[in-house]
C-alpha cells in the first residue's frame, strides 16, 4: 500500500521512482564487475551471449508474469506448463514428420500448436480464477501438479526426443543468430517491446495496475475486471510458447525434469525488477533486469571456485535480498513517507 | 440399520481376507516396492521390474509378484503395510526412497516373517536385509578415472560435472578424484549439474567460455553428457580428440557408443535393470537349491563399441 499512497505527494514519487529504477540496475552493474574481477573471460564477447540466450526463457516468462502479478494474480503453473508444451510439440512434429518431412512446414505447425496450446492453457488459468473464483494460487498449483504429470506420462517416466531430421531444420532458431545477436535474444528483446509497450502505453496497462491496487474500485470504475484478468494470464500463456519455442531446438527434448522451478525463477526477476508482489504496480523494464541479474549470479557462480559448490544457493538468496532491499529500503527518510 | 449394514460388510472383509489367506497358502506372494519413476533412470527400472515380473510369473505359476510404486517416503511406508496386511507378502524387494523414513516400516514387514530384499539405497539400520542388490557407485568413479586417463597424458586438462549434492554424488567423485590422483591430469574445476541436460549444457558453456583449453570432460551422467555434448558442438570444439564419458546406461548413449561415437566412445555401467536382478535373487531364494542370502553389488562395466550391444534395450524408456 505505502507505494502506492506514496505516489500521491509528487516530491515522494520522484524520489522513490529514481531509487526503483536504479536498484535493478545497479545490482546488476556490480555484478558484471564482481565477475569481471573474479575472471576478465567473464566479459568475453562469447560469455556474453551466452549469459543473453540463456536469460531470454526467464526473461520472456517473466514479462508475462508482470501482467499477471501487477493485476493482483500470480501464475505456479508455468515451469511445468513450458515443460508440457515441449513435451507435445516434440509429438507433433514426429508425427508429422511422416506425412510432411522434416522441413520448414513440420517446424511451423510444431510452433503454431505450441503458441495455440499456451494461449488455451493461460486461459484456463485465468477462467479459473475469475469465472471460478478460486484464488489465483489454487488453481495454479493444481494446475502445475497436472501439467508436470502429463509430461512424464507422455514420456513414460523418460524423455521425449525430437527426430534428429528435424532437429537440423530446427536448430537455428536457438543457435542461429542475427546481426551478431543470437535468434532467442532477438524474440527477448521483441517480447520486451510489446511487453513494454502494452503496459505503459496501452489502457489495457492501465487496468492491470487499477486492478491491482484495488479490485473493487476497478469494478466499480467500469473496468471489465474478469475479461482483464483472464487476459493477463493468456499473455502469460503465450510467453510460455514463446520460450518453449526456443527452449525445445537447444536439447531437442523434454522430460519431467524441464522447467523446474521456472515458475519460482520468473516470479524473482519481476519482483526483482520492482513489480509489487501484491499487485497495482509493473515494471517491465525491472523484470527484464530481474531476469538478467538471476542468470548472471548462476554464471558468476561457475566462473568462480572460491565459493563451495554447496553454498550456491546461499549467494542466489542474498543476492535476490539484496537487490530488493536496494530498492525497497527506506534510505534512512522512511517514516515521513510511510503511510 | 446403519449397525446391520456395517456389520455384513465386517463379515464380508473377514470373509475376502480368509480366501486370500487360503489362495497365499499356495502361490508365493513377493511384494515390490519403488518409487514412482519421475525421471528416466527410474523409469527404466520400472520397465525393468515389470518386464522381470512377466517373465518370472510365465516361468514359476505358482510365484505372485505384486508390483507397487509410490510417489514418496510416506506413501512407501503406507504401500508396505497394505502389501503385508492385505496381500500377506512371503517376500518383500524394496528400493526405498529415503533411507531413514523407510527403516522402521521395513523393519515391521521382517517381523511378519518375510523376506527381505533391498535395492539400491542402503536402510539406515544394518542386518534388516536377507539380500542387498546396487550398484556401485564409488566403481563408478573408478572405472571412468582409469579409462580417461588411459586416453590423456600428464599435464591435460579436464573438467567435471556433478550430480546432486548428495552420497551418491560424493561416493563416485571422491573415488573418481583418488584414481586421479598423481597422474598430473589437471582437473580444472567441478560444478553441480544436477543429473540434468539443461544444467549440464549451462555449466558446460560456463566451463568452455572459462578455459581456452580442455581436453576431456567427465559428465559422470548420461543427461549431463547430453548437455555437454551440445554446449561443444555450440562452441566448435567437439573436435582435437576432445571425449566426454557419462554413466548410468541411457538407451540413446549405448546406441550411439555402438555406432562407433567418437565424442562420447565408453559408458559406465549403474544399470536401473539392478530391480529386476533384485527380483531373480529373491524368487531363487524359494526356488534355488543353493544359498541367496547374502550381498551383491553389481560392476560398474566399462561400456565400448564391442560390448554395447549386450546393454542395449530399445524399448526401455531409459
Amino acid at each position: 500500500m505505502s507505494d502506492v499512497t506514496a505516489e500521491t505527494t509528487p516530491k515522494d514519487k520522484r524520489m522513490r521512482f529514481d531509487i526503483k529504477t536504479a536498484g535493478p540496475a545497479i545490482a546488476l552493474t556490480l555484478l558484471c564487475i564482481i565477475g569481471f574481477l573474479l575472471n576478465p573471460a567473464f566479459l568475453s564477447e562469447g560469455n556474453l551471449t551466452n549469459l543473453l540466450t540463456r536469460s531470454a526463457f526467464i526473461g520472456i516468462i517473466a514479462v508475462g508474469a508482470t501482467f499477471v502479478i501487477t493485476a493482483g494474480g500470480i501464475d505456479l503453473s508455468v515451469g511445468s506448463m513450458a515443460a508440457a508444451i515441449a513435451g507435445v510439440m516434440i509429438i507433433i512434429m514426429n508425427a508429422a514428420m511422416e506425412t510432411m518431412g522434416p522441413g520448414l512446414a513440420t517446424v511451423l505447425l510444431g510452433g503454431g500448436c505450441s503458441i495455440l496450446l499456451g494461449l488455451g492453457a493461460g486461459w484456463i488459468n485465468g477462467v479459473l480464477t475469475t469465472k471460478g473464483k478460486i484464488e489465483a494460487f489454487i488453481v495454479t498449483l493444481g494446475t502445475m501438479g497436472i501439467y508436470r504429470s502429463l509430461v512424464t506420462y507422455f514420456a513414460d517416466g523418460g524423455t521425449l526426443s525430437l527426430d534428429f531430421a528435424i532437429r537440423g531444420t530446427y536448430r537455428p532458431v536457438y543457435y542461429g543468430s542475427v546481426l551478431g545477436l543470437p535468434a532467442p535474444v532477438w524474440v527477448f528483446i521483441a517480447v520486451s517491446i510489446c511487453g513494454w509497450l502494452l503496459m505503459n502505453r496501452t489502457a489495457f496497462g492501465r487496468y492491470c495496475t487499477a486492478i491491482g491496487s484495488n479490485e473493487s474500485v476497478a469494478r466499480y470504475s467500469a473496468i471489465k475486471v474478469d475479461r482483464i484478468k483472464t487476459l493477463t494470464y493468456v499473455i502469460q500463456g503465450l510467453c510460455v510458447s514463446l520460450a518453449t519455442i526456443i527452449y525445445v531446438p537447444r536439447l531437442g527434448s523434454a522430460s519431467a525434469s524441464t522447467g523446474v522451478m521456472w515458475e519460482l525463477e520468473a516470479i524473482a526477476a519481476v519482483i526483482i525488477g520492482g513489480t509489487v508482489l501484491k499487485g497495482g504496480y509493473g515494471r517491465i523494464g525491472g523484470t527484464i533486469l530481474g531476469a538478467l541479474i538471476l542468470t548472471t549470479i548462476g554464471n558468476i557462480l561457475n566462473f568462480t571456485d572460491l565459493i563451495s559448490n554447496y553454498l550456491n544457493g546461499t549467494m542466489q538468496g542474498l543476492i535476490i535480498i539484496i537487490a530488493v532491499w536496494l530498492q525497497r529500503g527506506d534510505w534512512g527518510k522512511a517514516k515521513a513517507s510511510k503511510s | 440399520m446403519k449397525t446391520l449394514k456395517s456389520l455384513s460388510a465386517l463379515a464380508l472383509t473377514g470373509a475376502l481376507t480368509l480366501s486370500a489367506a487360503a489362495v497365499s497358502a499356495e502361490t508365493i506372494k513377493i511384494g515390490v516396492s519403488y518409487p514412482t519413476p519421475t525421471h528416466a533412470w527410474a523409469a527404466g527400472m520400472n520397465w525393468h521390474a515389470e518386464q522381470a515380473e512377466k517373465r518370472l510369473e510365465a516361468l514359476y505359476p505358482d510365484i505372485d509378484l505384486i508390483l507397487i510404486n509410490s510417489p514418496d517416503p510416506n506413501a512407501q511406508a503406507s504401500a508396505l503395510e497394505d502389501l503385508v496386511s492385505v496381500h500377506k507378502i512371503d517376500a518383500l524387494v524394496v528400493l526405498p526412497f529415503e533411507s531413514e523414513p523407510l527403516t522402521d516400516p521395513v523393519l515391521n514387514v521382517k517381523k511378519t516373517g518375510a523376506l527381505i530384499t533391498v535395492v539400491d539405497r542402503g536402510l539406515s539400520q544394518p542386518g534388516i536385509e536377507d539380500i542387498y542388490v546396487a550398484g556401485n557407485n564409488p566403481e563408478l568413479g573408478r572405472v571412468s578415472a582409469v579409462y580417461m586417463k588411459g586416453r590423456l597424458k600428464s599435464g591435460d586438462n579436464i573438467v567435471v560435472l556433478r550430480g546432486i549434492p548428495t552420497i551418491i554424488d560424493n561416493e563416485r567423485f571422491d573415488a573418481f578424484m583418488a584414481e586421479m590422483e598423481g597422474t598430473g591430469i589437471n582437473i580444472l574445476d567441478h560444478k553441480h549439474a544436477n543429473w540434468n541436460r539443461d544444467d549440464g549444457f549451462e555449466v558446460m558453456q560456463d566451463f568452455l567460455s572459462r578455459f581456452p583449453d580442455i581436453d576431456a570432460v567427465w559428465a559422470q551422467d548420461d543427461d549431463i553428457a547430453i548437455g555437454v555434448v551440445a554446449a561443444l558442438k555450440q562452441a566448435g570444439r567437439d573436435g582435437d580428440g576432445m571425449f566426454v564419458v557419462g554413466g548410468a546406461g541411457m538407451k540413446e548413449t549405448i546406441k550411439a557408443i555402438m555406432d562407433g561415437n567418437t565424442l562420447v566412445p565408453v559408458d559406465v555401467l549403474y544399470p536401473p535393470s539392478m530391480i529386476a536382478t533384485a527380483m531373480d535373487v529373491t524368487v531363487a531364494a524359494f526356488k534355488s537349491n543353493g544359498p541367496v542370502a547374502g550381498r551383491y553389488i553389481l560392476g560398474a562395466t566399462l561400456i565400448t563399441q564391442e560390448n554395447a550391444a549386450s546393454f542395449y534395450f530399445p524399448d526401455s524408456p531409459f
